[in-house]
C-alpha cells in the first residue's frame, strides 16, 4: 500500500493565503480571551508566507485581508483541495461565510474543478479535514456537521471518508496534522489520543504516530518537494519546547520552526494560513 | 471403539438395502467429498471415472471390514461416547448420509441449552462430524422450506424448540432406518448413474455475452461453475462466482457444493458470471487473462456507480480502457468517442469527460492491453469502495446504514461517510438469528469485555444473505484453508455454512504453480486479440509469467511464505502435471480440515515444513465455548460465550483434572502394516502411554514434548455468560484468525510499527485466556507467547469435551492432564522445529489440525478417554492423479497436556506488561529445544514464563517416558525455583504407505 501514499503526498505547487485584518486582534472568534499583538500577528504570518515563497519556492496567491472578515486569514476553512477538486466549504461559524467568495475565486483561477457547498444544513471548516493521501478523516466538532462530511465524501468519490469526533479542541487538527507519508502527528491529550486511536480503528491503512506533549504543536505543515524531500513547517523551541524537540529528532526532514505566538490566541495554528495546491501538469 | 460394532451394522444393511452396491458404504460420502474439495474442473470430470474405480481408491487395499470402519469414523470423529445400539445404527446412517437435515433444521431451530437426551447429543455429534462440506440438498431444501414456512417472528421458541427437537430425533431415527436409501439421494450419484434429464443454463459472462451449457438436472454448482470457466478459459477461477436471482430480485451466490435446482428455485436457469472475491492487489494474479476478467467486471462496477469514484479517476480508468481496447490513439482514426460510447464507459457521459478520456489515452501510447488493464487495475484498487460489498441495514437505533463487507473487515457506512469498521481480527464472532445480524467484538486494551454489536436487516434472507458473505470473505481472505463446516457444535444448532472453496492464500498458491502458455483470449468489445500486441504469442512459460514483472512464484514469497513451502517447494517447475497434484493437495488439505482428523499426507517430496505447534492447538469454536464454562480449572480460555453450552456442566471444579486423549489413526492398518501415520505420542510421567501398539509400525516417529513452566500459571475465566442459543448460526471468525498471522505477511510488515501496542495486546491475551487469539498482528518474537493461550484453550476444550462424554475418570491430585489428540503432520523434521512455532509452512494442514477430537470425561477430575480415528484416505484417493507415486502418510497423533491446578491468586484478568521475550533454540542430532521465556509485569508483580518445547526426532523407537521424564528433570535443575504447571506431549508418527496403483 505504500504505493498509493507515495505517489505525490505532500506534493504542492501553489498555496492560497489571506492578509491579516485590523479586526483579527478584537474581533476574531476566540476560545480564550488572550489579546492578540496585531502587528506581531502580521509579522509572523509575514514570514509564513515568505517560506511558502522564497523557501520552499510555492507560488503564492496572497488575498487581500477583508476587514469585515476577522478571521479571514484562516483560509484553510474555507477550502478543501485535493487533486484537482476544490470543495468551498460553508463554515460552521457564520460570521465567516463570506470568506468563501474570495476563495473561490482564486482557486477557479487555478482551473480546479469547484464543487460548493450549497446544503443550508451542511456546515464544514476545512479545519476538520485530514486528509492522509489516502483517505480523508472528517472531525464532527462545533464547527462541522455529518451533512458536510457527508457533501466531502461526495466531492472526494475515490476516497473513503470516515467521521471521528472531535472532543475537544476547535478543529480535529488543532491536535493533529500529517507529519509525512503516513505519519500522523498526534497530540498527548487524552482526547486527542482518544480521537487517534478511532482513526486508527476506522482505517484500512496503517499509520505511524508521532506523539508530541502539546496539542497545539501536533499541528505542522508536511511538504514533499522536488530538490527539497521532506518538509516540515512546526512548532518553535520558544514555544512549545518539548514537542520541538520531538520533531528535532525526525531524520531526512528539512525542518522549518514557524512562530505562531500570536495566532494561536485566535486558535489559529500552521496549517489554518494557506491552503495548499498541487496543480501539475498532468494527473 | 464404536467402529466395530457400526461396521457390522453397516454390512448387514448394506445387502438388505442396496444390494446393487455391496461394497460401497462409504462411497457416498466419498463422493461427496469430493466434490466438496474438488477445486478443479478435472476433479469433477472424473468423477464418474472415479465413481468406479474410485469406490476402490483406498479400499482397494484395505480389508472390507477396515474399510468400513474408517469410513466410519471419519464421519463420526468425535464420538467419545461408547457404543451403544443406537449409536450404530446412527453412525451408519451419517455414514451414509451427510446427515444434512440436521443442519437444515438446525437452521431455524432455536436451540436451547440443555442437552435433552444423549440422543440428542449423537445427533449433534453426526452433524459436526459430518465433515464434508458437502450437504445432502434434498435435505437441506427440506429445512430450508421449513424455516421459511416457520414463523419469523414466532416468540415461542421454546415450544417451537422442543417440537422440532423430536422432530428431528425421530426424523433421525427414520433415516436411520432407511440409511442406505439416502444414498440414492446423493446428487451425484444420481447425476451420475441416473441419467437425469438436462437443462439449459444461461450464463451471462462479464463481457455481457451469455454462455449457454447443458447441465444435468441435480447437477451442482460447481458443475456449472467449472464449465464456464472452462469455457473462459480462466484457471484463477476463485476469485469469481456464478450468482442467481431469487424469488425476491436479489442476487445470490450459487452454492457451488449444492444443486443448482435447490437453489434457483425455480425454472429460471439464469446465472451470472462475476467476481466474487476481488483480489485487494490485482497485480499478484498470475493470468492477464484473469485480470482481463476483473477489468471487466470493475468497468461495469464502475458504470453502474457501484464502484464510486471521481470524475478524473473515471476518466482515467476509461482511458485505460480504451488502450486496452483499441490499442494507441491514433488522431486519423475515427472518432473514439464512438468507441467510448460503445463501451458504456461511465454513467454520466458527457463531452468533458469524452475529450478528458482522450486526452488521457493519447498518453497511453505504446502500452500493450496487458499493461493497461494491469494500470487500470492499479487505479481501481485504490479506490475506498472496491470490493466493498453493500448491504441495507439499521442501526441499533433503527438509523439506516449501509454494512459494508471486504477483504479487511465490515465497514459501517452512513450514507457515504464510514461510521465505523471492524476489521476481521476484532471480530470474535458473527451470527445472524431472524432478521438480526450480530458481530461480537474483541475488546479494545481498554475494555474488559467483548461487546456485541447488532444491526437489523429488512428480512430473515437479508441477515442470512449477509451473514453468509461475510463466512465466506473472512475465509477466503483470512484463512490460509476453508474452516471445515462446523463439526464440533455441540449445541449449536444453526447453518452450517461454511466456505468451501479455496482460500486467497491457497489459491494464490495455487495460481503460481500454473504453468501454461499465457492464453490467448478475445477482448470482446474490440475483438482485439489480446496477445496479439504483446508481442510473444509464443511465449514460453516464463516470459509469460514475467511479462507481468513477476514471476509465478514470487507471489507465494510475498504472500504465503510458509504454505508455498509446503506444497510449492515439493514441486518445483513442474508442468501440468503438478499442477494437478498441487491442486490435490489443495483438495487434499481441504478434505483434511474436513475431517479435522487424522491427516494422511502425501509426503512432499523434499523436507517436510515447519511443524507449527500452537497451530495445531487451536480449536474448533464450538469446543471452545464450551469449554470456557466447563473447565474452571483449566487456565486458558475462550471468552467467547457460553451460549450453546451445557448449564449443568459448569462445575467450577479448581481441583486439577488429568485427562489423557488418544487419538489414534488407523491403528488397525498399521498392525496390518500399512504405514499410517502415526503421530502420536503420549508420554506421561505417571501414566504409561497408551500407544504402545502404533509405535509398532512407525516408520519414522517424532515426539515433540514440550515443558511448560511457569511460575505463576493464568488462569482464565469464562466472562460471557450470555446465552445466544438461539442464534440462526454463527460462525467465529477468530478460531481460525490465528492462522493468519502466518498467512499474511503484508499486513505483518506493517504490524511492526505497531509493536508497543501489539505487545500489549499479547500481553493481555496471554492473561486473560479468555480472549481469543486472534491474528492481530504479531510480531515474531511474540509468536512463541500467543501460542501458549492457544495450546491452553485447546487443553480446556478437551477437557470440556470429556465433560461431555463420560468415561472412565482418574484423579490426579496435582496436575491436569489433558489429552487431546491433536492431528498433526506426519511429517517434521528438527531443523523446521527450530523455526518459531509460527512460522508455518502448512497453514492449511494446520487448520485441519486445529480440531480437537476430544474425548472427554466429566465430572470426575480426571478422565482417560480413549478415541480411535482413522485418518482418511480418499482425501488423496480422490485427487487420484498424482499420488500415484507418492506413498500415502498416515499419521497417528497423540497428545497429552498435564496441567497444574491454577494458582487462583492471579485469576485476575488484568493485562500485564510484558518486560521480554526471547526464544533461544538449540539443537544436537535428534532433539531440539526451543524455549521461550516471558517475563511479564502484571499487577507488580513480574512473571517469567517459560516454555520449552523439546522435539525429539528420530527413526526408531523412542522412550517416550524417559525423554519426558529427562525434560522435566532438566527444567527443574535449570530452574528450581520455577514450577511446571503444564506439560504437553505430542506425539507424531508417521507411517509411510506406498499406495499401490
Amino acid at each position: 500500500m505504500a504505493g498509493l501514499m507515495a505517489a505525490g503526498f505532500g506534493l504542492y505547487t501553489h498555496a492560497v493565503v489571506r492578509g491579516i485584518p485590523v479586526s483579527l486582534a478584537k474581533e476574531a472568534l476566540r476560545s480564550s480571551q488572550a489579546e492578540v499583538d496585531l502587528s506581531e500577528a502580521r509579522r509572523e504570518h509575514e514570514v509564513y508566507v515568505e517560506v511558502l515563497r522564497t523557501r520552499l519556492g510555492l507560488e503564492v496567491l496572497e488575498l487581500p485581508a477583508d476587514e469585515s472578515l476577522p478571521d479571514c486569514v484562516f483560509v484553510e476553512d474555507a477550502a478543501v483541495v485535493c487533486g484537482d477538486t476544490a470543495l468551498i466549504t460553508r463554515p460552521g461559524a457564520e460570521s465567516r461565510w463570506r470568506e468563501t467568495e474570495a476563495m473561490k475565486g482564486a482557486l477557479k483561477s487555478l482551473n480546479l474543478n469547484i464543487v460548493e457547498m450549497t446544503d443550508e444544513n451542511a456546515t464544514l471548516d476545512g479545519g476538520d479535514v485530514l486528509f492522509t493521501g489516502r483517505e480523508f478523516f472528517v472531525g464532527l466538532s462545533k464547527r462541522t456537521n455529518q451533512k458536510g462530511a457527508e457533501i466531502l465524501a461526495d466531492a472526494f468519490k475515490d476516497y473513503a471518508v470516515s467521521t471521528v469526533p472531535v472532543l475537544e479542541g476547535l478543529h480535529l487538527k488543532s491536535f493533529c496534522s500529517m507529519g509525512g507519508p503516513g505519519l500522523i502527528v498526534i497530540g498527548s491529550s487524552e482526547p486527542a489520543q482518544k480521537t487517534l486511536k478511532i482513526m486508527q480503528q476506522m482505517s484500512d491503512h496503517r499509520y505511524d504516530k508521532l506523539t508530541v506533549p502539546d496539542d497545539y504543536a501536533a499541528n505542522c505543515i508536511y511538504m514533499n518537494l522536488p530538490n527539497k524531500g521532506h518538509v516540515l513547517l512546526h512548532c518553535t523551541a520558544e514555544q512549545y519546547p518539548e514537542s520541538a524537540k520531538v520533531f528535532e529528532k525526525l531524520q531526512d526532514y528539512m525542518l522549518i520552526p514557524m512562530s505562531n505566538l500570536e495566532k494561536v490566541k485566535v486558535d489559529g495554528a500552521l496549517t489554518c494560513c494557506s491552503v495548499l495546491i498541487n496543480k501539475r501538469a498532468n494527473i | 471403539m464404536t467402529t466395530e460394532a457400526g461396521s457390522e451394522t453397516e454390512v448387514k444393511e448394506k445387502p438388505e438395502e442396496s444390494p446393487a452396491e455391496p461394497d460401497q458404504s462409504e462411497k457416498p460420502l466419498e463422493e461427496t467429498q469430493e466434490v466438496a474439495n474438488a477445486k478443479d474442473e478435472e476433479a469433477i470430470e472424473k468423477v464418474k471415472e472415479k465413481d468406479g474405480k474410485e469406490g476402490k481408491g483406498i479400499s482397494r487395499f484395505l480389508p472390507t471390514w477396515l474399510k468400513k470402519q474408517k469410513s466410519q469414523s471419519q464421519t463420526s470423529p468425535t464420538k467419545e461416547v461408547p457404543p451403544t445400539e443406537e449409536e450404530d445404527s446412527k453412525v451408519t446412517q451419517e455414514k451414509q448420509e451427510p446427515a444434512p437435515e440436521v443442519n437444515g433444521h438446525a437452521e431455524e431451530e432455536e436451540e436451547t441449552e440443555e442437552v435433552k437426551t444423549e440422543q440428542v447429543k449423537e445427533q449433534e455429534a453426526e452433524s459436526h462430524s459430518n465433515a464434508s462440506a458437502d450437504t445432502e440438498p434434498a435435505k437441506e431444501e427440506r429445512a430450508e422450506e421449513s424455516t421459511e414456512k416457520s414463523p419469523e417472528d414466532s416468540k415461542e421458541a421454546t415450544e417451537g424448540e422442543k417440537a422440532e427437537k423430536e422432530d428431528k430425533q425421530v426424523e433421525a431415527e427414520r433415516q436411520a432406518e432407511e440409511g442406505q436409501t439416502s444414498i440414492f439421494q446423493s446428487p451425484l450419484r444420481l447425476v451420475r448413474k441416473n441419467k437425469m434429464k438436462l437443462v439449459v443454463c444461461h450464463v451471462t459472462l462479464l463481457d455481457g455475452t451469455e454462455f449457454t451449457c447443458e447441465v444435468e438436472k441435480r447437477a451442482k454448482g460447481q458443475y456449472l461453475f467449472f464449465k464456464v470457466c472452462e469455457h473462459l478459459n480462466l484457471l484463477e477461477k476463485d476469485y469469481f462466482g456464478l450468482s442467481y436471482t431469487d424469488s425476491h430480485e436479489q442476487k445470490c451466490w450459487l452454492d457451488p457444493t449444492k444443486e443448482i435446482k435447490r437453489q434457483i428455485r425455480s425454472n429460471n436457469w439464469q446465472f451470472g458470471f462475476s467476481v466474487k472475491f476481488y483480489p485487494p492487489d490485482p497485480s499478484l494474479l498470475t493470468e492477464d487473462i484473469t485480470r482481463y476478467l476483473l477489468c471487466l467486471q470493475l468497468r461495469e462496477d464502475v458504470a453502474s456507480g457501484r464502484l464510486p469514484c471521481s470524475f478524473v479517476t473515471h476518466a482515467l480508468l476509461s482511458s485505460y480502457t480504451l488502450q486496452a481496447e483499441f490499442g494507441d490513439h491514433e488522431p486519423d482514426q475515427a472518432r473514439p468517442l464512438d468507441f467510448i460510447s460503445q463501451l458504456n464507459i461511465a454513467p454520466s457521459q458527457n463531452k468533458e469527460m469524452e475529450e478528458k478520456i482522450l486526452e488521457l489515452h493519447k498518453s497511453h501510447k505504446g502500452m500493450t492491453p496487458a499493461q493497461a488493464d494491469t494500470q487500470f487495475l492499479e487505479n481501481a484498487k485504490k479506490l475506498s469502495m472496491y470490493g466493498v460489498d453493500l448491504h441495507h441495514a439499521k442501526d441499533s437505533e433503527g438509523v439506516d446504514i449501509m454494512l459494508g463487507v471486504c477483504a479487511n473487515g465490515l465497514l459501517v457506512y452512513k450514507d457515504r461517510l464510514r461510521v465505523n469498521r471492524f476489521a476481521w481480527p476484532k471480530i470474535l464472532k458473527i451470527s445472524y438469528k431472524r432478521n438480526n445480524f450480530y458481530i461480537k467484538i474483541r475488546p479494545g486494551e481498554t475494555e474488559q469485555f467483548e461487546s456485541t454489536v447488532g444491526f437489523k436487516l429488512q428480512n430473515h434472507r437479508s441477515a442470512k444473505r449477509l451473514w453468509k458473505v461475510c463466512v465466506e470473505n473472512h475465509s477466503f481472505f483470512r484463512l490460509s484453508a476453508p474452516e471445515p463446516p462446523t463439526k464440533a457444535r455441540f449445541l449449536t444448532l444453526g447453518s452450517k455454512f461454511r466456505y468451501s472453496g479455496r482460500t486467497q492464500s491457497q489459491t494464490r498458491m495455487a495460481s503460481s504453480l500454473i504453468d501454461r502458455p499465457a492464453p490467448n483470449f478475445e477482448r470482446t468489445s474490440s475483438k482485439r486479440i489480446s496477445r496479439s500486441l504483446d508481442g510473444a504469442p509464443m511465449i514460453s512459460i516464463t516470459d509469460a509469467s514475467n511479462e507481468n514483472g513477476r514471476e509465478p512464484h514470487m507471489e507465494l514469497h510475498s504472500d504465503s511464505k510458509q504454505q508455498q513451502q509446503p506444497l510449492g517447494a515439493s514441486e518445483p517447475g513442474l508442468s501440468q502435471d503438478h499442477d494437478k497434484t498441487q491442486e490435490e493437495v489443495l483438495k487434499h488439505q481441504a478434505s483434511i480440515s474436513q475431517l479435522k482428523r487424522s491427516f494422511m499426507e502425501a509426503p512432499p517430496p523434499s523436507p517436510p515444513k515447519v511443524n507449527q505447534w500452537e497451530n495445531r492447538l487451536t480449536s474448533s469454536p464450538a469446543t471452545m465455548r464450551i469449554q470456557q464454562q466447563q473447565v474452571g480449572s483449566v487456565p486458558p480460555t475462550e471468552t467467547t460465550t457460553a451460549d450453546n453450552t451445557i448449564p449443568d456442566t459448569k462445575e467450577p471444579e479448581k481441583t486439577t483434572e488429568v485427562e489423557i486423549e488418544e487419538t489414534i489413526v488407523i491403528q488397525e492398518v498399521s498392525r496390518a502394516s500399512k504405514p499410517g501415520p502415526v503421530l502420536v505420542a503420549a508420554v506421561l510421567p505417571a501414566e504409561p502411554p497408551a500407544e504402545g501398539e502404533s509405535r509398532e509400525c512407525r516408520v519414522r516417529s517424532e515426539e515433540k514434548v514440550a515443558v511448560v513452566e511457569e511460575a505463576q500459571p493464568k488462569r482464565q475465566e469464562s466472562i460471557s455468560s450470555e446465552s445466544e442459543s438461539d442464534e440462526e448460526a454463527e460462525y467465529h471468525p477468530n478460531v481460525t484468525v490465528s492462522f493468519c498471522h502466518t498467512q499474511i505477511p503484508e499486513e505483518k510488515e506493517e504490524d511492526e510499527e505497531e509493536e508497543q501496542e501489539k505487545i500489549e495486546k499479547d500481553m493481555r491475551k496471554e492473561e486473560d485466556s479468555s480472549v481469543p487469539d486472534s491474528s492481530e498482528q504479531t510480531k515474531a518474537e511474540e509468536q512463541p507467547r500467543e501460542a501458549e493461550p492457544k495450546a491452553e484453550r485447546k487443553t480446556s476444550e478437551g477437557v470440556c469435551q470429556a465433560d461431555d462424554s463420560v468415561s472412565d475418570p482418574m484423579m490426579t491430585p496435582d496436575k491436569a492432564l489433558n489429552g487431546h489428540a491433536l492431528p498433526d503432520e506426519a511429517v517434521v523434521t528438527p531443523a523446521e522445529k527450530e523455526e518459531e512455532p509460527k512460522v508455518n509452512g502448512e497453514a492449511s494442514v494446520v487448520e485441519a489440525q486445529l480440531c480437537p477430537q476430544v474425548i472427554c470425561c466429566s465430572e470426575p477430575p480426571v478422565v482417560k478417554t480413549e478415541m480411535v480415528t482413522i485418518s482418511d484416505t480418499f482425501a488423496a484417493q480422490k485427487t487420484e492423479i498424482a499420488t500415484k507415486e507418492v506413498p500415502i502418510v498416515h499419521t497417528e497423533t497423540k497428545t497429552i497436556t498435564y496441567e497444574a491446578a491454577e494458582l487462583d491468586g492471579n485469576s485476575d484478568k488484568e493485562p500485564g506488561v510484558l518486560m521480554t521475550a526471547q526464544t533461544i533454540t538449540s539443537e544436537s542430532l535428534c532433539t531440539t529445544t526451543t524455549t521461550h521465556i516471558t517475563k511479564t509485569l502484571k499487577g507488580g508483580l513480574s512473571e517469567t514464563r517459560i516454555e520449552k518445547r523439546i522435539v525429539i526426532t528420530g527413526d526408531c523407537d523412542i522412550d517416550h517416558d524417559q525423554a519426558l521424564a529427562q525434560a522435566i528433570k532438566e527444567a527443574k535443575e535449570q530452574h528450581p525455583d520455577m514450577s511446571v504447571t503444564r506439560v504437553v506431549v505430542h506425539k507424531e508418527t508417521e507411517l509411510a504407505e506406498e499406495e499401490e496403483d
